[in-house]
C-alpha cells in the first residue's frame, strides 16, 4: 500500500493559563517553543533541551512535564499552565520571595511549576523527591526547601 | 534544535486499527517512526540523531494505556507511564519490583510522561524497566494490521538496539504472568536521580532464582549460569565466580567494565542476604 | 533604622518567581537572524579548506577575512583568535559564522571543513609550552626538609569541573545606523566584552555599547567567554545590517566554552614529631587549555592560596600554567583556589596519619593567626582560623563522631580554608574602579558595571546605599548595567562586588548625603535636576604588592572558612553519598543573611558536586560527555543537609565591614568528602570520588 500523508495537520486548540488558543502551526514543533514563541510566554525557559533540567516545566492537564519533550500535537485539547499563570500571591510564589529561593531566576518557573504537585504538607524527603527532575545550579535547593516547606505549612497544602 | 521540525509530519489516528493501517503504509521515505510520552525520541531529535521525517502519534490511543488482570496475568498497556505504574494498585501487588524500577526513572516530570512500551521500543541496554520484565519472564504483545503474535521478553531483542519488532508493527502491550517468590530491584545509577543505569540489577529468589542485568552486555541479559549455579546449591561466592563470567561490560563515558563487574557481582550478594 | 545586616527581600524576586524577568534568549528584535558557529573537529593542526554545502541564499557568512580589526578576542594577551585563519589549536575551535532569519535553515546547512591533523599535545604533565610560571618563596625550603623529623610527600589531582549555569551563554548584537553596534547579552564583565570588541572591530570605544541582560547562572563560566560570542554576534550583526541572536544550546554551550582548570599539586612537607610545619614545598601545575585567556591569574591565586591556612616559616610554591590543545579554561568560582586548598587539606589530613595525631589538632597546631606571615611575607592584620575551625568542630559534633564513626561506613572529615577577597595584589589599584550615583525623581539610582548574577548584586548594593545615604531602600534603584550610562566599576569576580565595589559606593552615598544637606534625593532632583557624585577605589593603607617577584600583600584581607562533612559509603556500589555538611564561614559580616546563606549553600552544593559527580571526560581533546545527562550535576535527591554559620569579624576597608563571600565557600566540600572518605579507610587524592575511583582506592589500587 502507497504511503499516505498525514492530513493537513489541523490547527491545534488548547487552553494556556485558563484562555482557549489555537495554533497553526506545524505539529512536531516543541510545545516549549509555541509557548515561548507563539504565545510570547517566555517565563518557561530552556535549559537543556534533553528533558534533564526542568527549566521547562509547565502543567499539562494537572501534570509536571517538560514541554521540550512535548510535541505540539500531543497538547491539543488539553490544558497548559504555565509559570505565567500562576497568581502572584500564590502561597509559593510568596514564599519563593520571602525565603530567597530564586537567585538567577532561570530555574524558578520550572521549580515553582514543579512545586505546585507536591502532595498537601510534603515531609522534606517527599520535597526532594517532588522536585529530583528540577535543577539548580545557584541555591543548593535549601532556600528552595525552605519556601516549598512553608507554603505548604501555612495553607495547608502547596497547591 | 539540531532536527528541523517544523519540516516532520505526523499522523493522528484517533484508533487502534487506523494506527496500524497506518504504519503499515508507512512514510514517504521509510517506516513510520510511533511517538508516545517523547523522553526518548525527543532527546533523539534534539541532536539530530533521528532522520524520519514521518511520525505517528499513539498518545490518543486510550486502551493502550489500561493497567488490568486477565486471570492470573498481569496485563500493562504500552501506554502505561512510569507514574502510572507507581500508582497501579495492581502493579504494586502483582510485580512491586516494576514499581521500584519506575520510581527511579528520571524524574516526576519524566515519569508522568515515559511509557514502558517505550522503554521497551527504545530497547537501551541501560533501560531500567528492562531486567524487571526478563526477569518476569514477561510476554510482548505486537500488533500489525494483520493481527497480534506474542514474543516472549527473553527473545525479543536480538542485539544492541535491534529486535524482532517489524517496521509495521507496534508494541500494544506486556503481560507478566504470576511471579513466584520474592522480587527484589536496584538501580546504581550516575547519581541519585535523573540517572542513566551503570548496573541494573532486577532478581526473584525461589527455588528457581532469576537475574536480569541491564548496561552490562549490548541488551539486558538474564543470567542462566548463575541461576543455576544457586538454584543447585551453590555458595554466593562460587555464583558470583560464574556472573563474572556471564557478563562482558565494557567502558564507556559513564563508568568502566571493572567496576560495572564488581558492583554486577557485590549486587548479587546484596540480593541474596535481602531476600533470605 | 538601616537595612544593611537584614534579609531584606531581593528587588528582583517577584519578577523572577512571576515568570517575567526577560533574559537574552526572551529578547526579539525586529528583523533578528538566528546565528549559528562552524567549529573543528580536531584538537590539533591545519584547516586547509571550507566547503559550503547548502544554498547560501539568505545567509550570513563570516569568516577570519571579515573581520575589520584585529582577529582576537583579547582578554590579558591578544593570542586567541576570533576566528580560525588557518592554525587549529583545539576542538571546537570556531571557523565559521552563518546567520538565517529561518532556525531550520539555519541548522540543516552542511558545511565541510578540511582539517590536516597534527599530533595534539593533551598531557599536561608533558606539556612544555607555559602560558605562565609563577614561583613565591620564602625562607630556605630544601634546608629545612633535610632537617625535618618526618617529610610527607603526595601528589593530588583535581579535574575539570562545567559551570553548568541553568542558562546557556548567549548574546543579541544590535548593529546601528552610525556603523557602531550594540551588545545584549548574559555576562558578567561588560566592559571586558567592551574592550574586546573595540579591538576586534576596530571601531572607537563610544561606537560600541554593552548592555546587561538578567543573567541566568555565570560562576565565572561568563567572565571571559561572552567576549568570544559578542565578537561573533557583532561580526555578524555588521554584515547583514541587521540583529543577531546568538545563543548557544547546552550541548555546544559544554563543549566549547570554559571549564574550572584541572590540576595537578604535589606536597614534599617537613614536620616535627609534634605536628609543627617546617617546611613545604609545592608545585602546581594548571591545565590552561590553548590560549592564555586567564590562565595567569587563575595560577596566581592558586599558588597565593596553596600554603592554606597554615604558617610555615620554610615555604616554596613552584607553580605553572600549561599548555594543551584543549579548549582554553577559564574562571570558576575560586578561581584556582579550591584545586590548590583540596591539595592542602588533604594533605593535612595525610600528615595527621602519619604523625598518628587528630586532623583537628594538626590544624590548630599550625593556623595562621593575626600577625603571622604568609609565604608572600605578608602579615596577617587578622585571621579568624581558629576561630572558625573550633565552631565546626563544636557544631557538627566533631570529636564524637569521630570516635564514634571509626571502623564503620560513616565518616567524618574537616577542611579549614580561606580566600583573598578582591583582585590579587595591585588588580584593585589597576582597576581603578568607579562608581556613580545619581538622583532622579524617585530618589537616587546606582550606576556600576557590576552585574546581578544571581548573588544578589542589584539587592545587597542598594542596600549599602540605603543606609550611607540615610533614606529607606524603596528610594533606590539598581541601572542596568549598560557601558553607554555607567562607569567601570570592574568586573563582578573575585569576590569583590560587596567588598571593594560596596564600599566605592558607600563613600559615594555619604558624599551625596554631604551635598544633598537636608533634602531628600528627590527633593533635590527637583530643585537642582539631575546631581551625580562619582567615586574611584582607593586602596586600604598600607598594601604594598611587587608582581614580579610575589612578595607583599597579596590581598587586602581574607575570608575564612572551616567545614565538616559527614558521609555514608556504601560498600556495594561504592558510592559516597554527603548526609551533612557543616560550613562555618566568616566574611567580614553579612550585609543580607538571607542572601549571604545562599551564597554559602549554593557554593557548597557547587563543591559537593565537584567533589563527587562532576567529571568532564575528554576523548581526543574535547568533552565526550556535553549534555546534562552524562555530566552529572547534584539533583535535590544528591545534596546533604546544609547547616550554615557565620562568623562576625568587621573588616574597616569593606562596605559596612563586609569582604567577599561568593567564592569562598567552593574551598571546603571537596577536600573535607575526601578526609571523610579517609576517616573510613578510603585513600583517595583526587576529585572527583567517583564509585569508580573510590572502588579502585578501596580495593587498595588494585
Amino acid at each position: 500500500m502507497a504511503a499516505r500523508r498525514p492530513k493537513s495537520p489541523e490547527p491545534v486548540t488548547m487552553t494556556v493559563n485558563g484562555q482557549a488558543v489555537t495554533l497553526d502551526r506545524p505539529p512536531m514543533v516543541r510545545l516549549l517553543d509555541v509557548l515561548r514563541e507563539d504565545l510570547h510566554l517566555t517565563g518557561t525557559k530552556e535549559g537543556c533541551g534533553e528533558g534533564e533540567c526542568g527549566a521547562c516545566t509547565v502543567l499539562l492537564d494537572g501534570e509536571p512535564v517538560c514541554s521540550c519533550l512535548v510535541p505540539l500535537a500531543q497538547a491539543r485539547g488539553c490544558e497548559v499552565l504555565t509559570i505565567e499563570g500562576v497568581p502572584a500571591d500564590h502561597p509559593v510564589k510568596r514564599a519563593f520571595v520571602e525565603e530567597g529561593a530564586a537567585q538567577c531566576g532561570m530555574c524558578t518557573p520550572g521549580m515553582i511549576m514543579a512545586a505546585l504537585s507536591l502532595s498537601a504538607r510534603p515531609s522534606l524527603d517527599a520535597v526532594r523527591t517532588g522536585l529530583a527532575g528540577n535543577l539548580c545550579r545557584c541555591t543548593g535547593y535549601e532556600a528552595i526547601y525552605r519556601a516549598v516547606l512553608k507554603a505548604a505549612a501555612g495553607h495547608g497544602g502547596a497547591t | 534544535m539540531r532536527t528541523a521540525l517544523s519540516r516532520l509530519t505526523l499522523h493522528e489516528p484517533r484508533t487502534l486499527a487506523s494506527a496500524l493501517k497506518l504504519m503499515r503504509s508507512g512514510g514517504p521515505s521509510g517506516p513510520l517512526v510511533p511517538i508516545a510520552g517523547c523522553t526518548d525520541v525527543y532527546v533523539q531529535l534534539q541532536f539530530g540523531a533521528l532522520p524520519a521525517s514521518a511520525y505517528l502519534d499513539l498518545s490518543r490511543l486510550a486502551p493502550l494505556r489500561k493497567i488490568r488482570m486477565h486471570g492470573d496475568v498481569l496485563v500493562i498497556g504500552a501506554l502505561a507511564t512510569f507514574a502510572d505504574i507507581i500508582g497501579s494498585r495492581l502493579v504494586r501487588r502483582a510485580l512491586p519490583m516494576l514499581v521500584a524500577a519506575s520510581r527511579e526513572i528520571g524524574g516526576p516530570q519524566i515519569q508522568n510522561r515515559g511509557t514502558i512500551g517505550g522503554n521497551v521500543a527504545n530497547g537501551s541496554p541501560a533501560g531500567d524497566s528492562l531486567p524487571v520484565l526478563a526477569a518476569a519472564e514477561a510476554t510482548v504483545v505486537l500488533a500489525n494490521a494483520d493481527g497480534e503474535r506474542r514474543v516472549p521478553f527473553s527473545g525479543f531483542y536480538t542485539g544492541y538496539r535491534k529486535s524482532v519488532l517489524k517496521p509495521d508493527e507496534l508494541i500494544i502491550a506486556i503481560e507478566i504472568p504470576v511471579v513466584e517468590g520474592v522480587q527484589w530491584f536496584r538501580k546504581v545509577g550516575t547519581r541519585a536521580a535523573q540517572a542513566i543505569s551503570k548496573v541494573v540489577m532486577a532478581a526473584v529468589r525461589s527455588s528457581h532464582p532469576r537475574i536480569a542485568l541491564g548496561s552490562v552486555a549490548p541488551t539486558v541479559v538474564r543470567l542462566p549460569r548463575t541461576e543455576a549455579a544457586l538454584a543447585s546449591g551453590a555458595g554466593i561466592a562460587e555464583a558470583q565466580g560464574v556472573l563474572r563470567e556471564e557478563i562482558q561490560p565494557i567502558d564507556d563515558m559513564r563508568s568502566t567494565a571493572a567496576y560495572r563487574l564488581q558492583v554486577s557481582a557485590n549486587l548479587l550478594e546484596a540480593f541474596w542476604e535481602a531476600t533470605a | 533604622m538601616g537595612v544593611v545586616g537584614l534579609s531584606v527581600p531581593r528587588v528582583d524576586g517577584p519578577a523572577k518567581v512571576g515568570g517575567t524577568t526577560r533574559y537574552v534568549d526572551d529578547l526579539v528584535f525586529p528583523g533578528m537572524l538566528h546565528a549559528r558557529t562552524i567549529r573543528t573537529s580536531i584538537p590539533r593542526g591545519r584547516l586547509s579548506g571550507v566547503r559550503l554545502d547548502f544554498d547560501p541564499a539568505g545567509f550570513t557568512i563570516v569568516d577570519w577575512r571579515d573581520i575589520p580589526g584585529r582577529n582576537c578576542t583579547t582578554h590579558l594577551t591578544d593570542d586567541q583568535p576570533c576566528l580560525v585563519q588557518e592554525e587549529i589549536r583545539h576542538a571546537a575551535e570556531p571557523v565559521l559564522l552563518l546567520a538565517h532569519e529561518d532556525r531550520d535553515a539555519l541548522w540543516s546547512a552542511q558545511v565541510a571543513l578540511t582539517e590536516e591533523r597534527h599530533e595534539p599535545m593533551l598531557d599536561v604533565l608533558a606539556s612544555t609550552q607555559m602560558h605562565k610560571r609563577i614561583l613565591i618563596s620564602s625562607g630556605d625550603v630544601e634546608r629545612a626538609l633535610r632537617a625535618s623529623d618526618l617529610v610527607v610527600e603526595g601528589e593530588y589531582r583535581t579535574g575539570a569541573q562545567e559551570h553548568a549555569y541553568i542558562e546557556p551563554n548567549g548574546i543579541i548584537a544590535v548593529p546601528e545606523a552610525n556603523g557602531g553596534v550594540t551588545i545584549h547579552g548574559s555576562m558578567q564583565c561588560p566592559y571586558y566584552v567592551h574592550h574586546s570588541l573595540i579591538t576586534l572591530l576596530g571601531l572607537p570605544g563610544e561606537l560600541v555599547r554593552v548592555v546587561q541582560s538578567e543573567n541566568g547562572g555565570g560562576f565565572g563560566g561568563k567572565e571571559d567567554y561572552p567576549s568570544v560570542i559578542a565578537g561573533h554576534a557583532a561580526l555578524l550583526a555588521l554584515k547583514s545590517g541587521r540583529p543577531v541572536k546568538l545563543v548557544y544550546d547546552r550541548a555546544e554551550d559544554m563543549l566549547a566554552t570554559t571549564k574550572r582548570h584541572p590540576s595537578v599539586v604535589r606536597h614534599r612537607t617537613g614536620v616535627t614529631k609534634t605536628g609543627r610545619l617546617v617546611a613545604m614545598a609545592i608545585d602546581v601545575i594548571l591545565d590552561g587549555g590553548a590560549y592564555v585567556t586567564l590562565s595567569p591569574v587563575v595560577l596566581s591565586r592558586a599558588c597565593l592560596h596553596a600554603q592554606g591556612a597554615y604558617r610555615c616559616p620554610n615555604v616554596r610554591i613552584d607553580g605553572r600554567a600549561a599548555m594543551t590543545n584543549t579548549p582554553p579554561n577559564g574562571a570558576f568560582r575560586g578561581f584556582g583556589a579550591p584545586q590548590t586548598q583540596f591539595a592542602m587539606e588533604v594533605h593535612m589530613d595525610r600528615i595527621a596519619e602519619a604523625l598518628g595525631m587528630d586532623p583537628a589538632k594538626l590544624r590548630l597546631q599550625n593556623v595562621l593567626r593575626a600577625g603571622d606571615r604568609t609565604a608572600t611575607g605578608q602579615v596577617l592584620a587578622d585571621s579568624t582560623a581558629e576561630i572558625v575551625l573550633r565552631e565546626a568542630m563544636k557544631r557538627s559534633g566533631w570529636r564524637r563522631k569521630r570516635d564514634a564513626w571509626k571502623g564503620t561506613n560513616r565518616g567524618i572529615g574537616l577542611a579549614l580554608f580561606r580566600h583573598g577577597a578582591g583582585f590579587t595584589g595591585s588588580g584593585e589599584v589597576r582597576l581603578a574602579s568607579r562608581c556613580t550615583l545619581t538622583t532622579t525623581e524617585q530618589g537616587v539610582r546606582i550606576r556600576v558595571a557590576s552585574t546581578e548574577i544571581g548573588q544578589g548584586t542589584c539587592t545587597v548594593l542598594s542596600q549599602i546605599v540605603a543606609d550611607a545615604l540615610e533614606v529607606p531602600i524603596d528610594q533606590v534603584k539598581f541601572s542596568v548595567p549598560d557601558t553607554a550610562d555607567v562607569p567601570d566599576s570592574g568586573p563582578t569576580v573575585a569576590s569583590r562586588t560587596v567588598m571593594v565595589v560596596g564600599r566605592i559606593l558607600e563613600r559615594a552615598a555619604r558624599a551625596l548625603r554631604e551635598q544633598l544637606g537636608a533634602l531628600t534625593p528627590a527633593e533635590h532632583f527637583a530643585w537642582h535636576g539631575e546631581t551625580s557624585v562619582t567615586k574611584q577605589y582607593e586602596q586600604p593603607p598600607g598594601l604594598a604588592w611587587d608582581d614580579e617577584t610575589c612578595r607583599g600583600d597579596a590581598y587586602g584581607t581574607f575570608a575564612w572558612g572551616c567545614d565538616v562533612a559527614e558521609v555514608t559509603y556504601d560498600p556495594v556500589t561504592y558510592a559516597v553519598r554527603a548526609t551533612r555538611l557543616t560550613a562555618v564561614q566568616e566574611f567580614g559580616r553579612p550585609i543580607n543573611p538571607m542572601l549571604a546563606r545562599g551564597q554559602i549553600e549554593g557554593g557548597s552544593a557547587q563543591g559537593v558536586g565537584w567533589a563527587l559527580m562532576e567529571e568532564v571526560v575528554m576523548k581526543d581533546g574535547a568533552m565526550a560527555n556535553a549534555q546534562f545527562t552524562n555530566y552529572t550535576i547534584p539533583t535535590t535527591r544528591d545534596t546533604p543537609r546544609f547547616d550554615t554559620f557565620m562568623v562576625e569579624h568587621p573588616y574597616p576597608h569593606g562596605a559596612f565591614g563586609a569582604k567577599g563571600v561568593g567564592e569562598l565557600p567552593m574551598n571546603g566540600p571537596g577536600p573535607a568528602i575526601v578526609n571523610a572518605l579517609r576517616h573510613i579507610g578510603i585513600d583517595l587524592r583526587e576529585v572527583p570520588a567517583t564509585p569508580e575511583r573510590v572502588m579502585e582506592a578501596a580495593r587498595g589500587g588494585a
